[in-house]
């Protein structure tokens, strides 16, 4: 395989006078921008109508979440190998028929590239702070659940109209006949967390570590490190539809992402030669 | 008014049981297939309702909304449009327009029952609407509003029909003013289910709300017309200089609405080739699945041949209206389902370049959803052709002899009665409240 061979030491260094303030501070948004993490000045969007983080100059990071617990799930995308071991273990958990499905794996091919051709990324109910399925049901059948922030269903009230299985931009719904309701992820909340697990089934069951799933508030959880750094670019999907979805992306196989795990605050920070 | 006219089936014009024996034999023959597709209809879907709809439905999870809500929707654009254009004569005094508020508010209830009747076969579990409709209900909801305001609606078209048969103008005017507020406000939330779903760029957006509006009005003069001219098929004696003027008038406005939707239907076009969310779905109404949809019908019978057709007719080429709003109401029923079906067609991953959604998603309806739709339709169809016999043509009952001091109102075809001093113009005024 050939790479581009660039001679780094023959470059002439251009110093940081010639960087304006304005474009370095474009240069620090522009990854919390693309990711949907900073929002029309609000850090992170995930505060909500709640509200309480407001950012001063876009690089502060939220103070509050509008829900304890607040479940999220961070898929480091480049660990997905389509085992889909997450698939099976949600179906087997949740009894998700083989007409629908609870998450699944997509795959997008490339043709060119010289690392890999195939990337795998697997979706699932975002669990967004505005979820377009909690407004558009008439009959509050599906509801943000007021602690966990968890996008629940109550059966018995579903009617059937599945206007909700449009108004999802995720496709994270389906009519299940045996509920004779929407079905759709609970983060596992009926048969896993409200229960005393601490995981999902997928995440659980996934043998990479691509679904991390944890509670966004808690500082030593692994997805509030994994979203509360700036090295690594995160991502939502669909961002332009501003629902402040609750699972995010990142490619997730680099070395800055085992430094942020291990506690260390750069990039090329060495313990080592303190 | 009323005590002067006791008995029930003189001062409704309710002829009975008894004027449909007396009908042709191709009268009975048309009204008994209609029934026997009611029936067929009503039976599949009831056969579907008990094996589950899963299983004889062609809807799927990606595409929950296929041709029972695209006829809902004609079913509903067509009576908020009855409801539209005869509300300019008995509720805002266009005199013209007064001669077709029966039948237009008569058809307007039954195209909602018609929707109603699909949407029963399409609600998963339509008994728990009734319930948590009410006690759980959400404010932010346009299915909310949707279905609680066309269940009002429903309720004051019928309260203001019956004050027309009792010709108490005032109030029927009254519910004819809140029946067309309702009216509009569940119809544009009917459009604002759709404008208002994020996900779907070929919806989003205000245009649905406001097409819908003008889209049902279209719809409603084309029904008016479409339904008198063949009543006059029917019976001819239901012309008259009246409802001549009638129909004239609705023609024109129907003239003008058309043009309208056409001017809608270049911007949609327009401006969603330049859309990347919407390019695809309106490439494939230009050249690929829903050409033949969107030309030939949604286009061609549903626009531009009536149009041609009923400025050809100049409002009293009766036969020629006819035929223009028959192809129309095939038109029509194209263009609801090319906003509902193709809006679908594009997955939410597709932008995602993802290979499991990179084709269009295909629907075909299935037997059974044909079926029910046709129930509805069939229903529709029988109840008007029972409608025109059994309602005598929808006319008021016949004046040989105008007592003293009264007059046949221009308008309405009623008897009014002037008092002292009064002219002609001030008594129809008066009786009409119209100030």
């Amino acid at each position: 395989m050939k790479f581009p061979k660039i001679n780094l030491d023959s470059l002439k260094n251009e110093g940081t006078e010639s960087v304006t303030n304005h474009e370095r501070r474009k240069f620090m948004k522009l990854g919390l921008a693309i990711t949907g993490v900073y929002a029309g000045g609000k850090i992170l969007s995930l505060s909500s109508s709640i509200g309480t983080a407001h950012a001063s100059g876009g690089t502060e990071i939220v103070k509050k979440y509008p829900y304890n617990p607040h479940y999220s799930m961070v898929i480091r995308q480049s660990l997905c190998i389509d085992c889909e071991k997450c698939v099976e273990a949600c179906n087997k958990t949740n009894h998700v028929p083989d007409y629908g499905y609870r998450t699944r794996i997509l795959t997008k091919k490339y043709s060119g590239t010289l690392d890999k051709q195939v990337e795998f990324i697997p979706v699932l109910c975002n669990h967004c702070n505005d979820a377009p399925c909690v407004r558009a049901c008439p009959t509050v059948a599906t509801f943000k659940d007021p602690i966990t922030g968890i996008v629940r269903m109550d059966s018995k009230r579903c009617i059937g109209c599945k206007t909700c299985m449009l108004a999802c931009p995720y496709d994270a719904r389906y009519f299940s006949f045996e509920r004779h309701a929407v079905d759709k992820c609970d983060f596992c909340w009926e048969e896993r967390l409200s229960k005393g697990e601490k995981l999902t089934a997928c995440s659980a069951s996934c043998p990479t570590g691509a679904r991390t799933f944890g509670n966004l508030t808690d500082p030593e959880n692994i997805v509030f490190k994994l979203v509360h750094q700036l090295e690594e670019q995160v991502w939502v999907l669909r961002p332009a539809d501003d629902t402040k979805p609750n699972i995010f992306y990142m490619k997730g196989n680099m070395l800055s992402v085992d430094n942020i795990l291990k506690e260390q605050k750069f990039k090329y920070y060495d313990p080592n030669k303190v | 008014m009323t005590g002067r006219m006791v008995n029930i089936s003189k001062r409704w014009g309710f002829h009975g049981v008894e004027a449909l024996k007396q009908a042709g034999p191709l009268y009975k023959l048309a009204m008994g297939m209609l029934a026997v597709m009611a029936l067929a209809g009503a039976v599949v879907g009831i056969h579907g309702f008990f094996v589950g709809y899963h299983h004889v439905y062609g809807v799927t999870k990606q595409i929950p909304w296929g041709l029972l809500i695209s006829t809902y929707i004609f079913c509903v654009v067509t009576s908020t449009g009855l409801c539209i254009i005869s509300s300019i004569g008995h509720v805002f005094g266009g005199e013209a327009f007064m001669p077709i508020a029966k039948r237009a508010v008569y058809m307007s209830i039954m195209f909602m029952l018609g929707g109603f009747c699909i949407i029963f076969f399409d609600i998963e579990n339509p008994f728990r609407m009734a319930i948590w409709n009410v006690i759980s209900p959400n404010f932010s909801s346009n299915m909310w509003w949707m279905g609680t305001l066309y269940g009002a609606y429903l309720v004051f078209m019928i309260i203001e029909y019956y004050f027309l048969l009792e010709q108490n103008h005032a109030l029927s005017r009254l519910m004819g003013f809140f029946g067309l507020v309702v009216g509009i406000a569940a119809h544009s939330n009917l459009g604002g289910i759709f404008g208002m779903l994020h996900g779907r760029p070929f919806w989003y957006g205000p245009y649905l709300p406001i097409y819908f509006i003008f889209s049902a009005a279209m719809s409603g003069g084309c029904a008016i017309l479409f339904f008198t001219t063949l009543g006059w098929r029917f019976n001819p004696e239901i012309m008259n200089q009246r409802m001549e003027r009638a129909v004239k008038a609705v023609t024109q406005v129907t003239i003008f609405l058309i043009s309208v939707i056409i001017f809608f239907t270049i911007w949609k076009i327009v401006t969603g080739m330049v859309s990347e969310g919407k390019h695809l779905i309106i490439m494939s109404f230009l050249t690929g699945d829903y050409a033949i949809n969107f030309w030939v019908f949604e286009i061609f019978l549903g626009m531009v041949l009536p149009l041609y057709l009923l400025i050809r007719s100049r409002g009293n080429n009766f036969n020629l209206i006819l035929t223009a709003t028959g192809l129309m109401m095939v038109g029509i029923f194209f263009m609801r389902y090319d906003i509902v079906i193709p809006g679908q067609m594009e997955s939410v991953f597709h932008s995602l370049g993802v290979v499991e959604e990179a084709e269009l998603l295909k629907y075909t309806p299935s037997f059974h959803e044909i079926m029910v739709s046709l129930f509805g339709l069939a229903f529709i169809g029988f109840v008007y052709l029972a409608g025109e016999k059994m309602l005598n043509g929808h006319q008021l009952e016949k004046h040989e002899i105008v007592p003293e001091g009264g007059y046949i109102c221009p308008g309405c075809g009623a008897i009014h009665f002037m008092e002292e001093g009064e002219t002609e113009e001030e008594a129809m005024k008066r009786h009409h409240r119209i100030w």
